[in-house]
């Protein structure tokens, strides 16, 4: 049974949104990690990129798989998780741990559009 | 049934159609439609025997001339040791498919982890794939993988001095792709780097190709180009005749950031244009957005160091319309072809070679100018092919070559011959090529 | 037969010193490539003598498993047997040895077997008329949604940027048509595995530039309603493109050009029997419907008289070039070499004894792996894994287990639809009983799989490599020899 943790956003492409403040950090669900398998590389985008809600702003890939990151919130990359570089199993310890990025937030009014932790956790039962 | 390829007897098809619940072959379609159905007969030949067989394709090779070849342009005649076609033609080589299933298939992933280890030692650069289909599309992948490693770019320029063959290539892809090709004008039959550096200056632009040595032969000087590509963030790509490596200043050694080419230069037959091998090699850096095949070395649960596909995340199988490429096969013969031709030539063989069909050109090259009959297109140094200017009637004099059994250089302008030559010729042929365009003056 | 010396790499064999070659003596007096030109150190090529080259690749080819060796039931690849007449043909050196760009008079003979093989493929397909330029089948692919999108460009009907596939196809449907700059929409299957109509018609619409389709699909049912579907394309203005993947099955049956596809590529290397090589090179020659010949690319033969000529330009205002010759020239000499071979006579029989031996051995195992789509099939079927899942063995450790029994292993979850597919192809070449012996095979393994399941788990145990860890393998990718010895 896949992790939810509560008090993050979540979208329907099984990313979380973590706020602090103004900014976000983003990464992968519980959920998402376990239906990639080993991951193997993590593609993220480079600080000062502007990522926009609903646009890739990067890619996890396993073995087998590969899977497009969509961004729930648009806003300016402040910083990536260097640590994700060489050792990208860390989504496979802990995906909430390991976030993939942190994001300036442009609008935080997008938040409003995502899940909590129990409807993403329906999501889950569903799928 | 009583033909070779096809082992059921009749008793045989009744009965596996019995047990598979049908009464006769036609009921295994019953879920076509009659109306396209095809109830006719195909207009092709009778079968033919082999020996029919044979006895036809010796007439039709009758109608084929086999030429002392002094045209390049993209194929060149160099040789062939014997040891390649023999091993290539090994059946568990030849028969087998993708090697996907890696514990039955260490013969092709090994060979293709060398022909990546050869082809980057050859190119300078870190790493490569599993071959393209030839030169001119491996340029024209590398043009879409500049355009996905860059960002706000759409356009791509190619110097006027790539094989024009090559050009339409990319022209193509772009054209249906959507992205611009714009060319940098030559100087003297080489790159103009001043218009390049004004134009990348402008921005927009993912990527810089350029040839080496180029269309018409000529050994550019691409002192400065990585830079000032790389300056605007744009992608340096240098395509090369892969035999001329062995001695030129490599691609890894200009600062491309991806090196392509054909590798039919590496002692692959004519065969009218195909198969040959197209490479690939680029930084570490953009390993992950090189379109096709890459093989890596793992181990297995014994312990063996053993080799597989891998990064395949990029591909086509996995990543659908977002991979990196849509190639699937490729030239994976071809490239055994290169590696077992590298393993014989080895380190020294492969300079040997460069070095005779160097020597050759500018033999033949000083012989004809020495003739008073040509004179020299562009004041360039070149490699083992040169464009020369002849002041008689070109088509005449080719056709006298041809006379004599000479496929002698490619027209490439109203007054201009394109000679190619390679450690194949030797100075006997040369000089009857000589004497035979001094006799045509007379 | 796997010597542990020369089973190293060839650079672990290489002594400095040693050669394995002979080149002429240098008869023209030495020219010095400019310094500034030259590459400052050799490249580091392995140094060998000839044996050691020969016996090393010999041992190479001794972990290899190709059509000669055994029964490959690899799906959608149709790995059928490649005749040793065509390897001969193709070697001929009034062919091998020919410049592409000699002039028409000195090789009339090539350029009729050019000319001659493209009017054997309109004969099998029913198309007007065929590039044999396409280096490969995806390059096939990508070709014919040029010439589609060059087609609709003509007309100036430039807001067709759309390419409908249906969700069981190829993985290199979709990603040729992002090269070729256009949208892809995905298109359902029925329960019952073919194209759901309905979900087809209300995505037609004046944006679709073509529907891409297999037939038989990648289930290896033959898609029924495809009078239909192409009635409602042609109507909404698009062009029906056919995935000759499949189209073995379909000979002496069934033409794409009846079907009424307008456009289609041939698998040269799976349909007319060329040799997979290890992954190429194949061929993908491209038909056309009459009036798209002139979206064809260049260059291309034609005959006038008694006479074949290469045609550069085809006067429209842009001309398709996939490649800077004729394409893979020696592979399609193969393919017409099989094509003379069989005649107009047995290649009737082609599909038929294929699609023979499919149900033959779905038949023969449906009781004990799931057969989830129950009709007739025809070149291939899918199972999805064994029936019982009680006992945890998958369809990759069933796969890995045939390698044991001296099988390669069937295509395996793919197409997507299923989670343990399994496809299976059988050509025509494969006899009663090679396939019983198969049947029992995995009839065997599905028996283990209860008994001793651990064995089929960890299988493959005789082969010369084990299982292999392709997650170290991406993660610290390891890619040339340098990076290996550092």
């Amino acid at each position: 049974m896949a992790k939810v943790i509560e008090g993050l956003f979540y979208s329907e492409s099984h990313e979380y949104v973590k706020v602090e403040g103004d900014f976000a950090y983003v990464g992968i669900t519980d959920y998402a990690q376990h239906a990639l398998g080993n991951v193997v590389y993590v593609d993220m985008p480079e600080v000062d990129d502007e990522v926009e809600a609903d646009e890739d702003f990067g890619a996890v890939e396993s073995v087998k798989a590969a899977s497009d990151l969509i961004s729930p919130v648009s806003g300016t990359v402040v910083e990536v998780n260097e640590a994700l570089e060489d050792k990208p199993e860390l989504l496979n310890e802990d995906a909430f741990e390991n976030w993939i990025m942190k994001v300036q937030l442009s609008d935080k009014s997008e938040l409003d559009a995502l899940m909590d932790a129990t409807a993403y956790e329906e999501l889950c039962n569903k799928e | 049934m009583n033909f070779k390829f096809f082992p059921h007897t009749k008793e045989e098809i009744e009965q596996m159609l019995k047990q598979a619940g049908m009464n006769s072959l036609d009921d295994l379609y019953a879920d076509v439609p009659e109306q396209i159905r095809f109830r006719g007969e195909y207009d092709l030949p009778e079968p033919m025997s082999e020996t029919e067989i044979r006895s036809l394709f010796e007439k039709l090779g009758e109608k084929n001339r086999r030429l002392t070849v002094f045209a390049g342009a993209g194929c060149y005649d160099h040789y062939t040791p014997a040891v390649v076609p023999n091993i290539i033609s090994r059946s568990e080589f030849l028969t087998s498919y993708t090697p996907y299933q890696a514990e039955i298939s260490q013969g092709t992933l090994h060979y293709i982890f060398e022909y990546q280890s050869m082809m980057a030692e050859l190119t300078g650069m870190d790493v490569s794939n599993a071959s393209m289909y030839d030169g001119s599309t491996a340029t024209a992948e590398a043009a879409i993988m500049a355009l996905a490693s860059t960002k706000k770019t759409d356009t791509v320029l190619v110097s006027a001095s790539v094989d024009p063959k090559v050009l339409n290539v990319v022209k193509t892809y772009a054209h249906f792709h959507g992205f611009n090709v714009e060319l940098i004008p030559e100087n003297d039959g080489a790159t103009d780097k001043a218009h390049m550096d004004a134009r990348l200056e402008k921005g927009g632009v993912a990527g810089v190709i350029v040839q080496q040595p180029n269309y018409h032969g000529i050994v550019e000087d691409f002192t400065g180009f990585a830079d000032s590509c790389h300056a605007q963030k744009s992608l340096f790509i240098v395509n090369s005749v892969a035999a001329d490596l062995a001695l030129l200043k490599t691609p890894g050694e200009w600062g491309a950031d991806v090196a392509v080419g054909d590798g039919q230069s590496v002692g692959i037959p004519m065969a009218f244009g195909g198969p040959s091998v197209g490479y690939m090699c680029c930084t570490e850096k953009l390993m992950r957005k090189m379109p096709g095949r890459i093989v890596g070395k793992t181990v297995d649960n014994r312990g063996q160091r053993v080799f597989v596909l891998t990064l395949q995340a990029r591909e086509q199988h996995i990543r659908r319309q977002k991979a990196t490429s849509n190639i699937c096969s490729n030239e994976s013969l071809m490239a055994l072809f290169v590696t077992i031709y590298m393993s014989v030539m080895g380190k020294e063989g492969v300079k040997e070679a460069a070095q005779i069909s160097y020597d050759g050109a500018h033999y033949l090259h000083d012989a004809l100018i020495a003739t008073d009959l040509f004179s020299n297109k562009y004041e360039r140094p070149f490699f083992n092919e040169f464009c020369v200017k002849y002041n008689g009637d070109v088509d005449r004099l080719q056709q006298r070559f041809i006379e004599n059994g000479i496929l002698g250089g490619v027209k490439v302008d109203t007054d201009t011959l394109m000679f190619a030559v390679t450690e194949k010729r030797t100075k006997e042929e040369i000089d009857k090529l000589v004497n035979i365009a001094k006799e045509e003056k007379l | 037969m796997n010597n542990r010396l020369y089973g190293n790499l060839i650079f672990e064999l290489s002594k400095p010193g040693r050669r394995g070659y002979s080149l002429p003596k240098n008869e023209f007096g030495h020219h010095e490539v400019p310094a500034k030109m030259r590459r400052n150190e050799d490249a580091k090529l392995p140094e060998c003598d000839e044996l050691t080259v020969v016996r090393h690749y010999t041992n190479l080819s001794a972990n290899n498993f190709g059509v000669n060796n055994g029964f490959y039931p690899l799906g959608s690849c149709t790995m059928k047997y490649n005749p040793i007449i065509n390897e001969e043909i193709a070697a001929l050196p009034q062919f091998a040895a020919l410049h592409p760009l000699q002039p028409e008079d000195t090789c009339q003979g090539a350029l009729q077997v050019y000319y001659d093989m493209q009017k054997a493929l309109s004969a099998i397909t029913g198309l007007e008329e065929f590039t044999l330029n396409p280096f490969a089948g995806a390059h096939g692919e990508l070709t014919g949604l040029m010439i589609i999108r060059a087609y609709h460009q003509s007309r100036g009907d430039l807001k067709r940027t759309k390419v409908i596939v249906p969700d069981s196809a190829h993985g290199t449907n979709p990603a040729s048509a992002a090269v070729c700059g256009l949208e892809i929409v995905e298109v359902k299957s029925t329960a019952q595995g073919v194209v759901d109509v309905n979900d087809l018609r209300g995505l037609l619409d004046d944006t679709v530039a073509a529907v891409m389709m297999t037939n038989p699909n990648t289930l290896g049912l033959f898609e029924r309603e495809i009078p239909e579907i192409q009635k409602l394309v042609h109507e909404c203005g698009g062009l029906m493109y056919y995935d000759g993947a499949n189209l073995n099955p379909m000979l002496g049956v069934c033409r794409p050009g009846d079907m009424g596809f307008d456009v289609m590529h041939i698998n040269l290397h799976k349909t007319f029997s060329t040799p997979h090589g290890g992954g190429g090179p194949g061929s993908g020659p491209v038909g056309v419907r009459k009036g798209l010949e002139q979206f064809l690319p260049v260059p291309k033969v034609e005959k006038v008289g008694d006479r074949y000529r290469i045609v550069t330009s085809n006067d429209q205002n842009f001309n398709v070039h996939v490649g800077e010759f004729f394409g893979n020239y020696a592979v399609m000499l193969r393919a017409y070499t099989y094509i003379l071979t069989l005649g107009k006579e047995h290649i009737r029989m082609v599909g038929p004894l294929a699609t023979l031996n499919a149900n033959y051995i779905k038949e023969a195992l449906k009781d004990v792996y799931e057969l989830p789509i129950p009709t007739v099939c025809k070149h291939e079927f899918v199972f999805n894994g064994l029936k019982d899942k009680s006992t945890g063995v998958t369809t990759m450790d069933v796969a890995k287990r045939l390698l044991d029994y001296g099988y390669h292993a069937p295509t395996i979850y793919f197409p997507l639809l299923f989670h343990e597919a399994m496809m299976i192809e059988p050509t025509e070449n494969e006899s009663k009983e090679t396939l019983d012996e198969f049947i029992a095979v995995l009839r065997k393994i599905a028996e283990e799989a209860k008994a001793t399941p651990e064995d089929v788990k960890t299988a493959p145990h005789n082969t010369p490599t084990g299982r292999v860890d392709d997650v170290l393998a991406a993660k610290q990718p390891i890619l040339t020899w340098k990076q290996l010895s550092n």
